[in-house]
This record gives C-alpha cells, structure tokens and sequence, in this order.
C-alpha cells in the first residue's frame, strides 16, 4: 500500500493510524522558531467515529488506507447482518452490527445510503441526509391543537423514536434530519 | 478548473499594510537607523537544521548552486562589520515546505541591528516599535518579559536547562502528548520544540507583548552564550496573542564558535537527510574581521498584520498567497 509524508497531509486523506483506518479532519504545521516542525492533525477513526489528535515530525509518513465510500441500496437485516447491494454491479456486502450501528435506526428497505469500505469489507455506514419514514405508534394529539408546541415522542416504521408536533398521528409520513435525529416536517405524500 | 485573478485579501489590507510600512520607516528614520538592502538571491545559505530552501542557478547547468535566502541575517552582519553603525531592512525570505495557517514560503521581514545594544535594549526597542505599529489600547496589560525557563517550568513543571527523559516523558503523557515520547526520544532540543509549541505558546502575549528570553544553551542559532550562565544563550522570541512573531539575538561575535556552530549543524542537517549546505565563509570572514557589538531581531510583518486586523489566517493578509501567486 502507498503512504503519504506529512507535507501531503489534507482534510479527508484515509490513513491508517495505530492499526485503525482514519480520515483526516484537520492538518496544522507547528513550527517553534527556527526548530523543529511538527504536524498537529485531527482524525476521525473510521471504524469507531472518535476524534484522535497527533503530533508527528514533518517528513514522517503513514500508511495509506484501502477505504472507499460507495452508494449502496439497503436490503434487509437477516437478524446477524445487514445485507446491502451495489446497484451498479450488484454486489453484495453484508455489515454487521458493530459497523451499521446508530445508521440501523433510518434504515428502511431498498433505501440508498453510503457504505465505507476498508480492504473491502463494510467499516460503516453513513444514511442519506434526510429521510422520509411512518408513524407506527405516538399518543393522539389533543384536538384542535395545531400549535406544535412542545410535541411529543413518536415511533417511526424503523423503531426510531423522534419528538414530532401533537398533530401528527399514526400512520403518516414524516421527513427527519438522520444528522441530529430531529423531525423536520410532514412528508408530502 | 477555473483560475482567479483576484486578491485573496481584502483592498483594505493592502492599504493596513502600506500604512504599517510606512509607520516601521518613520520610527527607524526618526531613531536614525539606517535602512539598507541585502540580496535575495544568494551564493551561500544558513545551516539552520530544520530550515528547507529553494535553489537555483544562472543559467542552465550552471554548476554554482544560488538560493533564495531564509534570512538576511549574513548578509546585513557583513554590512555591520563593515561599519554601517544600527540597520534596518524590509525584505523577503523564503522557506521551503513552510505553508499553513501561519506560513507562507514567501513572507516578509522586518529585521534590524542595533549598535551598541544589549538584549534588554533591544526588548526595550521592540517594545516601543511595537507600541507605535498597534492600534492604541490593543492591549490590556504591560509588555512582559519573562526568561524561557521560568516560562516553560510554569506550563510544564519541568526543568528546560536539565533534560530528564523520565520526568519529560511523564509530563508529556498527563498531558495528553504521548506521541512525544517516541518522538522527541533523547533529543533534549526536540522535547523543548515540542512542548514549547504545544502546551506553553498559545499562552503567551494573550494580554499584552510577551518576550521570552534567556533561551537554553542547546537552542543558541546565533545569538552569543550568557555570561553568567553557561546554560542559556541571549536570544529572545516575541509573541502576542500566541503567535510566534520574531526571533533576536545578542548577536555571537566570535568566529570560532560561529564556526564550530556551523559545523555542528551541518552534521544535523547530514543525520536528517536535510539537503547538504555549505558554511558561509564570507559571513565567518565579517566576523573575522570583527563584529560590533550588537544585538538584532526579525519580526515577521504578515504574522504582524494578521494581528493588527485580528485574522486568522496568513492567507487573509496577503495579496496572493503561494495557491494563487
């Protein structure tokens, strides 16, 4: 595999780091005086999402890591592993749950998402943006309250729970921000 | 891709920084310093170990190397030993590899030499020059002037002057710095660079102009060994708001240990794989032939304007940073 030396260090390079695949967050040069030079930079672990900072001696170098983000369709979790599909070759990955973790709770069937491969294998998986889900389950709103204020939990199709408006009831779509979990309005239908 | 032609910084930045230089020639006209030019573009090269540089030569296959200078450091000592009295430059260096939040390749320089002067008095000259060139009530407290180890001990609890590996690892793992430890290994130099940018400089000049002198033997550059104190050298760095601006010495007089210097850090440079260099014999000839006494600073003037205009990176106060030059 291919490494990089620190003067190639930029936001979003894959490197591996203690064993672990890593992207590059933020590279900054330390440089006291005439001396030493240092790059300070901030990682994020791949595999676990943790934010790590490093010194390293300019003119050090890393391991490049084997990692690539593709488009995948969601398919279904056989109980073990999520299975997912390329849909342009149509290969098959299966993750398990370690790698899918908090990704699970907006994931409906057939949906697009982005898997990260690292030396082939599903690290993890990011869903889209925005996605639209139904209501399974959330108390009645009071009649005639179309404030919204205050709100309350809902269950959604996928066992997401997410604090909606009280006018919204069972069985109707809702569009959520899968970046902060919170509902973001009606899905049009 | 789409090239720009435009500034990367605002037009009121080039006039900030038109103002600043005609600001620094008053004060030196009106302290009756006198302002000279050096070649950029030169035969020979500083030793600095951790200093890269651009090369190039007259004409193609020339065999003498010539390179754009780091400093003008050499060149304005031979002006002196030639007998100029107190000099003043404005200049650009050059250093290879050197681009961040902080660093441009390309950058310039403020540097001047004070006859006569010992470190003390050119902190005093600092002090007042700077107090002139920032807007008036930036600071909230007096310029401090606080020695390297007392500085470093009260960040680090550690001692600068003696190296203690165990004690310098420990610290550097509660910390958090555990890389450090493999790092800097022995090399006491490297522990001070460490963790002098890490853990102490983003502390200092935060409420007013801080100077750090009386720096370790083992980080000298050029300045002359204290007398008192075998331990540290007369050299100084300026810093405000956590931002290293300048770097000065009571300027080394004496040939031999220049020499030796010299040679010192080639074999570092060697050890590193740095790109060889050789020692500048018309620099060591000035000092020959004697060297007036006198101390001398370089003050970075776009890491000065980033500060005036309260930026955050170099980039926002040049006019065409090197991804656009």
């Amino acid at each position: 595999m291919a490494s990089y030396s620190t003067s190639e260090f930029k936001g979003g390079l894959k490197l591996m780091l203690d064993g672990d695949p890593c992207s590059i967050i933020e590279n900054e040069i330390v440089k006291p005086g005439k001396g030493q030079a240092f790059n300070r930079v901030k990682f994020r672990n791949l595999k676990t999402g943790r934010v790590i900072e490093r010194t390293f001696k300019s003119g050090e170098s890393l391991e490049a890591a084997d990692v690539v983000e593709l488009d995948m369709q969601y398919l279904y979790n056989d109980g073990e592993f999520f299975h997912f599909m390329n849909p342009e070759s149509f290969d098959q990955f299966q993750a398990d749950e370690s790698a899918v973790a908090e990704a699970k709770l907006w994931l409906k069937d057939q949906a697009m998402c982005i898997l990260t491969l690292w030396n082939d294998a599903p690290i993890s998986v990011t869903p889209p943006n925005f996605v639209e889900l139904e209501i399974t389950e959330t108390d009645p709103g009071l009649k005639g309250d179309t404030s919204g204020g205050g709100g309350k939990p809902a269950t959604l199709e996928t066992g997401a729970v997410v604090r909606v408006p009280l006018f919204v009831q069972i069985g109707e779509m809702v569009k959520v921000d899968t970046r902060t979990g919170e509902y973001v309005s009606r899905a049009k239908t | 891709m789409i090239s720009s032609w435009e500034p990367a910084c605002s037009l009121e930045l080039i006039r900030l920084r038109a103002e600043l230089l005609q600001a620094i020639r008053c004060f030196f006209y009106a302290e009756n310093v006198l302002e000279v030019e050096t070649p950029i573009l030169c035969q020979a090269i500083g030793t600095d170990p951790y200093l890269d540089f651009f090369s190039t030569c007259q004409q193609a296959g020339a065999q003498e190397t010539l390179y754009l200078q780091t400093s003008p450091e050499f060149a304005m000592k031979r002006l002196l030993a030639a007998g100029t009295g107190s000099i003043y430059q404005i200049t650009k260096a050059f250093r290879k590899g050197e681009s961040g939040r902080y660093h441009n390749p390309e950058f310039t320089l403020l540097e001047w030499y004070r006859q006569g002067y010992d470190l003390q008095q050119l902190m005093g000259d600092v002090e007042l020059l700077l107090s002139q060139l920032l807007p008036d009530g930036y600071f909230s407290e007096k310029a401090q002037r606080v020695k390297y180890a007392d500085i470093f001990y009260q960040y680090t609890g550690l001692d600068a002057l003696q190296f203690d590996r165990p004690r310098y690892s420990l610290v550097a793992g509660q910390l958090g710095f555990s890389e450090a430890i493999s790092l800097c290994a022995d090399e006491h130099t490297t522990w001070l660079d460490f963790l002098f940018s890490h853990v102490v400089q983003q502390h200092l000049g935060q409420a007013g102009l801080c100077m750090v002198y009386d720096y370790p033997a083992c980080l000298p550059s050029l300045a002359r060994l204290k007398l008192d104190n075998p331990l540290v050298v007369e050299r100084v760095e300026v810093f405000i708001r956590g931002i290293e601006l300048g770097n000065g010495y009571y300027e080394l007089q004496d040939v031999q240990q220049q020499n030796s210097r010299f040679e010192q850090e080639i074999l570092l440079r060697q050890r590193n794989g740095a790109e060889k260099v050789r020692k500048d014999e018309r620099f060591l000839a000035a000092l020959q032939s004697g060297l007036p006494d006198c101390s001398g600073i370089a003050i970075g003037l776009d890491r000065l304007l980033m500060i005036i205009s309260q930026a955050d990176r170099i980039d926002e106060v040049l006019a065409f940073p090197i991804e656009n030059a």
